[in-house]
């Protein structure tokens, strides 16, 4: 049985679907990340399993309970999901210690000093415990966040873009962290983010979130590597799309033939990412119009009588704006699913 | 760049105007040592003290649930009920307690009307009614702001770690609250403190009315104004706790106000608990009054209050005048050279209003008598009593103006080529015109209805409005004394109308 279960949920304000047929289900100690742009309902979704709000349709399940649908809807305090804030939102009035210790109050005082102290060790602020939020660092509220989510030790805890306010340089120590502290107590774990490579880096499971309705759902690579959608695949990395008619695992492209992931037939929809094309002897001529550097690697703009494309290249090949050259795929492409078919 | 000396001498004046007087009356109290011997003092003191208690907890009770309602429910018509519900502070507490004499009673409006003759309300309930109407928006303006800025995730967050609705206002809404109960709360008690008008007209015996009874009566010096440094000791305590208790600023909401509870069919319901409220304070004095006014408006009090009118208008133009030219150095010292001495002035200038009236003008009569007696009693002096008491309210509206006005917005049109009176003529005089005007206007307003003060320093033969409508009252001379309260009533209202348009004007 899995630890979380959503079903078909959907969520309106006024006429705008903020959520719509949601379904997915997480197990204990799996990270699912929801990705999406702002606005296509992921924090909503995280809102209506704390309870703060009331789904319109659906509805959902912690370990089997249910917790909420629109004739039944457990109040968040009740329901004992841990939820950490995009802006942490730490008790103004209260320390680091009563912070951390606030969902605690049923435990008896002994076990409770222990557990806040545990707690507070485990994320390195022991030192800090007397200090108030306004003294804190960005840094430093996060963990308090963190800390004050787990300490009632939540078998799932929902996390809203909590890494987002940190500085860069501390965003990707700070998330393998928290991260890792998450997965080796066996919680379940939902992560919003807007951030695709933290999605990539940090989820076992990805949920692409579009205009309230979830794309695709998978593993990283599954998603990376075969989007189901145009969006996905733009959202996730850079991609060229072109379009083709297919003949069983081929199909006939602007580039010339195209090997596919899958059999189609009739007009088609292809996503190649720049690292699945390569410039070379053979091909489809192009010209090289633009060349960004980036570090580990050079991205080319080229164009052709076959349109125009992104291509990934190897930091050695001397390609330069004007040079001319031919352009191939060098993976299969990946059929996508056309707007038509998608719902 | 230094504060020059016309900056420095004018704020200088004001500050010792505020000061003297409060010394003076130290001075005099200690001198008169015997009188603190006489009994009396701890009746009037728990007597001062309960009826400051007792308004606060009706207050806070009031306005608590009314602050909730109006921000946090569905509320039917909560934007215009927000605003009616604070249109009660801008009744003069004297107007009040003459609409609970008038209407009441075996010869009062309630009794001609209907033939219904309720008790008449005198002592600790007719003032704690007439003093709870109109200071209760204090506490609802400061609470209504405060649940504005609070994060509802706050709260979100108290209810994902186990709190329900009950722990939740306990543990997170009240604690956010408590500056601005603190803050309200000051407010109240000194209004209580500096009431003058309301317990002598209920002849509640506190501090004001005891420095009333040995001022107008018996004439012992001593006493009264050992009597006037207890208020003014209260009054500084207030402040110090008010000070003391105020924690550090918070950050406040960043993301989205909460959503609004929806009341169903409690909400019809709800309208009219909450309209009953400011209705009640505003018909208090204003149907009484008119009912008078009307039945007797061909009578001779018609000649007598052009009279009133015109002598409360003697007083209080100049009183605003002398006011804003005081203020504006004062503003552009304390945003342009902040320092030590620029924050001691503004506290002053604060002092001065927070000051009990009967206190300060107490000082202000002992002065005058000591030192320049040909002064005491006359105009003048009661126009610049009125100026330097009122200064930290011409202040308000200045000194926000002033911080609205960048330094670097001078500076930028300095780069430009203007000369200092080009600045002055073309970016700072356009810019803070309005709060001059704002000012003045409260000053004016405030002079017009002000009671203690006129009490204690107007000339011989000097009959203001409020005098009159005091006088009147006092004789239980209720029908006479309706035309005066009306006006006043109808200022106070107008003020409340005016001054917000003219603060937000750009």
């Amino acid at each position: 049985m899995s630890l979380l279960e959503v079903r078909e949920l959907t969520k309106r304000y006024g006429r705008r679907t903020a959520v719509e047929d949601l379904s997915f289900a997480l197990d204990a100690g799996e990270i699912l990340a929801l990705l999406g742009p702002s606005g296509s309902g992921k924090t909503t979704t995280l809102r209506l399993i704390a309870g703060f709000e009331r789904p319109d349709d659906g509805w959902l399940r912690l370990s089997g309970r249910l917790l909420g649908s629109p004739e039944r809807s457990l109040p968040p305090e009740r329901r004992g999901i841990g939820y950490v804030f995009q802006e942490y939102v730490l008790f103004p009035h209260l320390n680091v210690y009563e912070n951390v210790a606030f969902g605690l109050r049923r435990m008896a005082a002994r076990e409770r000093r222990e557990r806040t102290r545990l707690v507070l060790e485990q994320v390195g602020l022991t030192a800090f415990a007397r200090r108030y939020p306004h003294e804190l660092s960005g840094g430093q509220q996060q963990r308090v966040a963190l800390a004050r989510a787990l300490a009632p030790e939540p078998p799932l805890v929902l996390l809203d873009e909590p890494f987002s306010s940190l500085d860069a340089a501390l965003r990707e120590g700070t998330r393998r962290e928290v991260l890792g502290l998450l997965r080796r107590r066996g919680v379940g774990t939902l992560l919003v983010t807007h951030d695709q490579e933290e999605a990539l880096a940090a989820a076992d499971r990805i949920a692409v979130l579009r205009e309230g309705r979830i794309e695709q759902i998978g593993s990283p690579e599954e998603v990376y590597h075969r989007p189901r959608t145009a969006f996905v695949a733009h959202f996730l990395g850079s991609t060229n799309l072109l379009s083709g008619t297919a003949r069983g695992r081929v199909a006939d492209t602007p580039l010339g033939p195209v090997e596919l992931d899958r059999a189609a037939e009739g007009r088609v929809l292809l996503s190649l990412r720049p690292e699945h094309l390569e410039l070379g002897a053979e091909g489809a001529p192009v010209v090289v119009e633009a060349r960004s550097f980036k570090g580990h690697d050079v991205t080319l703009q080229v164009r052709g009588p076959a349109g125009s494309f992104r291509v990934q290249a190897d930091y050695r090949l001397p390609f330069r704006p004007g040079d001319a050259a031919r352009l191939r795929a060098r993976e299969r492409a990946v059929v996508l699913v056309s707007p038509a078919e998608r719902r | 760049m230094r504060a020059s000396p016309w900056l420095w001498l004018p704020v200088a004046l004001a500050a010792g105007a505020v000061l003297l007087p409060l010394l003076h009356l130290l001075v005099r109290a200690v001198e008169g040592g015997e009188a603190w011997g006489t009994p009396g003092y701890l009746p009037l003191l728990a007597r001062t003290l309960l009826l400051a208690a007792a308004v606060l907890a009706a207050d806070v009770l009031l306005a608590l649930p009314l602050a909730w309602l109006v921000v946090r429910t569905a509320l039917p018509g909560r934007g215009w009920l927000a605003v009616l519900l604070v249109l009660p502070l801008a009744l003069p507490g004297y107007a009040l307690a003459y609409g609970l004499l008038a209407a009441t009673g075996p010869a009062g409006v309630l009794a001609e009307v209907f033939g219904w003759a309720p008790p008449r309300p005198s002592g600790f309930v007719g003032a704690w009614i007439a003093l709870v109407a109109y200071t209760y928006p204090y506490l609802f303006l400061n609470l209504k702001a405060a649940l504005g800025a609070l994060d509802p995730r706050l709260e979100e967050a108290a209810g994902s770690l186990g709190h329900g609705p009950a722990a939740r206002f306990f543990r997170i809404v009240l604690p956010a609250l408590k500056p601005a109960l603190f803050g309200g709360g000051a407010i109240v008690v000194l209004h209580v403190l500096a009431d003058f008008g309301v317990v002598s007209l209920m002849r509640y015996e506190t501090f004001s009315y005891a420095i009333y009874l040995q001022y107008a009566a018996l004439y012992d010096q001593e006493r009264a104004a050992a009597l006037a440094l207890w208020l003014l000791g209260l009054a500084l305590l207030v402040l110090t706790l008010e000070g003391r208790w105020l924690s550090p600023n918070r950050p406040g909401r960043t993301g989205p106000p909460a959503p609004l509870a929806p009341l169903g069919r409690l909400g019809p319901l709800a309208f009219l608990a909450v309209a009953a409220v400011p209705l009640f304070a505003l018909a208090l004095p204003l149907l009484p009054a008119g009912y008078w006014a009307a039945k007797l408006a061909a009578g001779w009090v018609v000649a007598d209050l052009p009279r009133a009118l015109g002598q409360s208008l003697s007083v209080a133009l100049p009183a605003a005048l002398l006011s804003v030219a005081a203020a504006t150095p004062l503003a552009v010292l304390s945003t342009r050279h902040p320092g030590a001495l620029a924050g001691l002035a503004t506290r002053l200038a604060y002092l001065g209003y927070a000051s009990p009236p009967l206190a300060f003008g107490l000082g202000y009569v002992y002065l005058s008598l000591s030192y320049l007696p040909q002064l005491y009693q006359t105009l003048p002096l009661l126009i610049l009593v009125y100026a330097v008491h009122f200064l930290a309210e011409a202040l308000g509206p200045l000194r926000a103006r002033m911080l609205a006005l960048p330094p670097r917005l001078e500076e930028a049109a300095r780069g430009l080529g203007a000369g200092r009176l080009e600045v002055f003529l073309r970016i700072r005089w356009p810019l803070i015109r309005p709060g001059l005007l704002a000012g003045g206007l409260i000053v004016f307003l405030g002079a017009m209805k002000e009671l203690p003060l006129a009490f204690l320093l107007a000339p011989l033969g000097f009959e203001s409005l409020a005098l009159a409508a005091f006088d009147y009252t006092e004789e239980a001379n209720y029908p006479y004394a309706a035309p005066f309260v009306l006006l006043l009533a109808l200022v106070g209202l107008g003020s409340a109308a005016l001054i917000p348009q003219l603060e937000k004007r750009r």
